[in-house]
């Protein structure tokens, strides 16, 4: 640097109240790394995220991500309320995907008292998990593509989400907490026209809209721009981070729960799983576009194959009787107020059950005392080991990465601080 | 068939394998529900989780769970839970602590262990020896106590409000309008660990804690004598799918109408069936009945 011509200060009234570098060496400028809050009350930051981040320019040196700002003490709730009061507090977990979490929990039960679950119940939420998984991603993808400034197809699939909402409302009353999904069964059979209406919206009016939305955004320049080699997971730091869900699959791991582990009637299902091949977000973001027609073909087969018959099982011991059934019979009212009292117990031991919800292994170790009440009940939730590598996903990356980046984990802070 | 929980395929050899790989620091090993947990020495769950790692292709670390049992000596489990991508297998490792002794930190063999440590450190207190950031992370800035244990109440100690007075927001003790209720459905009858007052001298039931009423049928023979007790489905199904078949149209209103104009002498019109029960009205009116209570 020696020879390179010097620039003296043409007077100070130029610089005049800014800091000015008095080492007179050219063009060098020493710029002190500086700490900003990103969030928490962020539209990017997909909830209530907090994020100190240490940057030096633009660049991210060093991202420390504050969870817990929606931390609810659920699973001390859960300590204290009967298995059946517990399930409603899944819908509050994630709610972008409220099935996904009740589908867990229930398992979990349900290993625990070893209970045969009728096969129209688990064709029922075989169905119901997977359009909770496209309600999830229609989500997930539309802020995603928003983060990184297209607007257009967020409006377009909002619209897939609301029809996927109204089905939920259709089976069980509700949009979102549906606490349709019960230890047994589901709570209610759905009406034929629901089934047809849903396989029509899967022939028809999702691959339209949805393929139209992503028209615009796949191979989009800018979109690409934003993506493609940003926050690079290899296989080797997917697995020791726990990663799971889109995530792992997006570094090129083939891991699908539904696959290895299947549960309720995946093992019937025929579907692919997609996997990236360099682990960037936009894998991520590629991997979920592709589920989104894979769970579209495993409703199909599920409305194809669903068998008729009971919706919950027949143990008036776990599951409730109908309310016909109890203006009927004494023994059908009796079960019916102790279910709805003391509830049912269930037999000591401890199971650990994952499922694969939209967002990764969603798990939860259920310790049972014997008692009515869950004497411990953890959650694991996919966005924790997710975010947690924040740190070393965003390093060296600039600033405006970060939507990006969060956006392709697919954090929802329910689920995440419980 | 069985339950529709996901489906892992236990390991045949495990036990041996586990035995071979981990000598006396494998305390115990237990298969239930399908699952293989082991409880090891606290001390040594480092080099566990690494020979664990790299010799059985647990590659994955999922979960780091705590659990309370205050009863006990060592009153806190960790609970690791292992996945194996390759062998599709999950392991349960289990170490016990106290509230003061430390348990070595597995950092450095799974990094996503970090957040797992603070959240048991956060919510019961157990202590991570080497963790490098051993901060809280789910409760609130300066927080104090320990949630998850079982002594800590599920209300809290204290609440917060935004103060209009003082433009941010306070700390208060919890006050609840209503006490926080909690019922015990250990009934006595199936016996209860605790004497009830007034039965000090019959000298308690002697049995263990009951588990419920125990289900006497299988779901097929619920079901078998439900379908027997059934009666016949109508021969027209009642549905209400046009506004007609609601009973709501001009038709009822007319009929509605008529009914209240007439008030109750339009009633008598459907004779009332006689069956022998009404026929059989009670001789005499009942005796009243006599207060309980005093010893008489």
């Amino acid at each position: 640097m020696t020879d390179s011509p010097q620039v003296k200060h043409h007077g100070s009234d130029m610089f005049e109240g800014y800091p000015v570098d008095t080492a007179d060496t050219a063009g060098d400028q020493t710029v002190t790394n500086y700490t900003i809050n990103f969030g928490p009350q962020h539209p990017a930051a997909h909830g209530v995220l907090r994020m100190v981040m240490e940057l030096d320019g633009e660049i991210i040196e060093r991202v420390d991500p504050h969870v817990g700002l929606l931390h609810r003490g659920t699973e001390k709730l859960i300590e204290y309320k009967t298995y059946l009061q517990a399930l409603p507090y899944f819908d509050r977990l994630d709610y972008c995907s409220p099935l996904g979490m009740e589908h867990s929990y229930v398992l979990a039960i349900e290993k625990l008292l070893d209970l045969e679950v009728p096969a129209r119940a688990q064709y029922l939420r075989t169905l119901f998990a997977e359009l909770t998984r496209i309600c999830n991603h229609m989500l997930n993808i539309g802020s995603h593509v928003m983060d990184v400034g297209a607007m257009t197809p967020n409006l377009w699939i909002f619209e897939l989400r609301e029809d996927c909402l109204n089905f939920f409302e259709r089976a069980s009353g509700a949009r979102m907490h549906s606490a349709y999904f019960r230890p047994g069964g589901v709570h209610q059979d759905v009406p034929e026209k629901l089934l047809v209406d849903i396989g029509e919206w899967c022939d028809k009016r999702l691959p339209e809209l949805f393929g139209d939305a992503m028209s615009l955004v796949i191979d989009n320049r800018i979109f690409k721009q934003r993506n493609v080699d940003i926050a690079t997971v290899s296989k080797e730091d997917a697995l020791a981070w726990g990663f799971s869900g889109p995530m792992i699959r997006g570094s090129g791991i083939a891991w699908d729960l539904r696959k290895s582990q299947p549960y309720d009637a995946y093992a019937k299902m025929d579907f692919d799983v997609p996997v990236g091949t360099r682990g960037d977000c936009y894998d991520r973001f590629m991997v979920r576009v592709e589920e989104v027609y894979q769970s579209a073909k495993i409703i199909k087969q599920c409305l194809r194959d669903m068998p008729t018959g009971p919706i919950a099982s027949l143990d008036r011991k776990v599951v409730p009787p109908k309310r016909g059934e109890m203006k009927q019979s004494m023994e059908s009212l009796i079960h019916h107020f102790k279910l709805y009292t003391e509830g049912f117990h269930v037999p000591a031991g401890e199971v650990y059950v994952a499922t694969e919800s939209p967002k990764g292994e969603f798990g939860v170790y259920l310790v049972s005392d014997g008692t009515n009440k869950p004497y411990r009940c953890k959650i694991r939730p996919t966005a924790f080991s997710h975010l947690q590598a924040m740190d070393f996903m965003c390093k060296g990356h600039m600033l405006a990465d970060t939507t990006a980046i969060i956006g392709a984990i697919d954090v929802v802070f329910g689920e995440c601080d419980r | 068939m069985g339950h529709p929980a996901p489906l892992v395929a236990p390991q045949s050899g495990l036990a041996a394998a586990l035995n071979k790989l981990l000598g006396k620091d494998l305390l115990a090993h237990d298969f239930a529900a399908d699952e293989d947990s082991i409880t090891v020495d606290r001390d040594a769950i480092a080099a566990v989780m690494i020979a664990l790692r790299d010799n059985l292709e647990y590659q994955q670390m999922m979960e780091i769970a705590g659990v309370d049992y205050p009863e006990r000596a060592e009153r806190f489990e960790v609970v690791y839970h292992l996945l194996s991508v390759t062998r599709n297998h999950r392991l349960r490792v289990r170490v016990t602590t106290d509230e003061a002794t430390p348990v070595p930190t597995i950092v450095p063999v799974w990094p996503n262990a970090g957040w797992l440590e603070r959240e048991v450190f956060d919510m019961y207190g157990v202590l991570f020896a080497g963790n490098p950031d051993l901060r809280r992370i789910l409760t609130d800035y300066g927080f104090q106590g320990h949630p998850q244990r079982k002594d800590f109440p599920l209300t809290g100690y204290t609440e917060l409000r935004y103060s209009e007075e003082d433009k941010r927001v306070v700390y208060e003790p919890v006050k609840l309008a209503q006490d926080f209720r909690n019922f015990d459905f250990l009934s006595p009858w199936e016996g209860a660990d605790y004497v009830l007052p007034g039965d000090e001298k019959a000298g308690g039931t002697g049995e263990a804690p009951g588990k419920g009423a125990p289900t006497p049928l299988t779901a097929k023979e619920v079901k078998a004598a439900d379908d027997k007790a059934k009666a016949p489905p109508p021969p027209t199904p009642k549905t209400t799918e046009k506004p007609e078949q609601t009973g709501a149209g001009a038709k009822a209103n007319i009929k509605a109408a008529k009914t209240s104009r007439d008030g109750a002498k339009a009633k008598p019109a459907t004779k009332p069936a006689k069956t022998p029960a009404t026929e059989k009205a009670p001789a005499k009116p009942r005796a009243p009945r006599k207060p309980k209570g005093g010893d008489a």
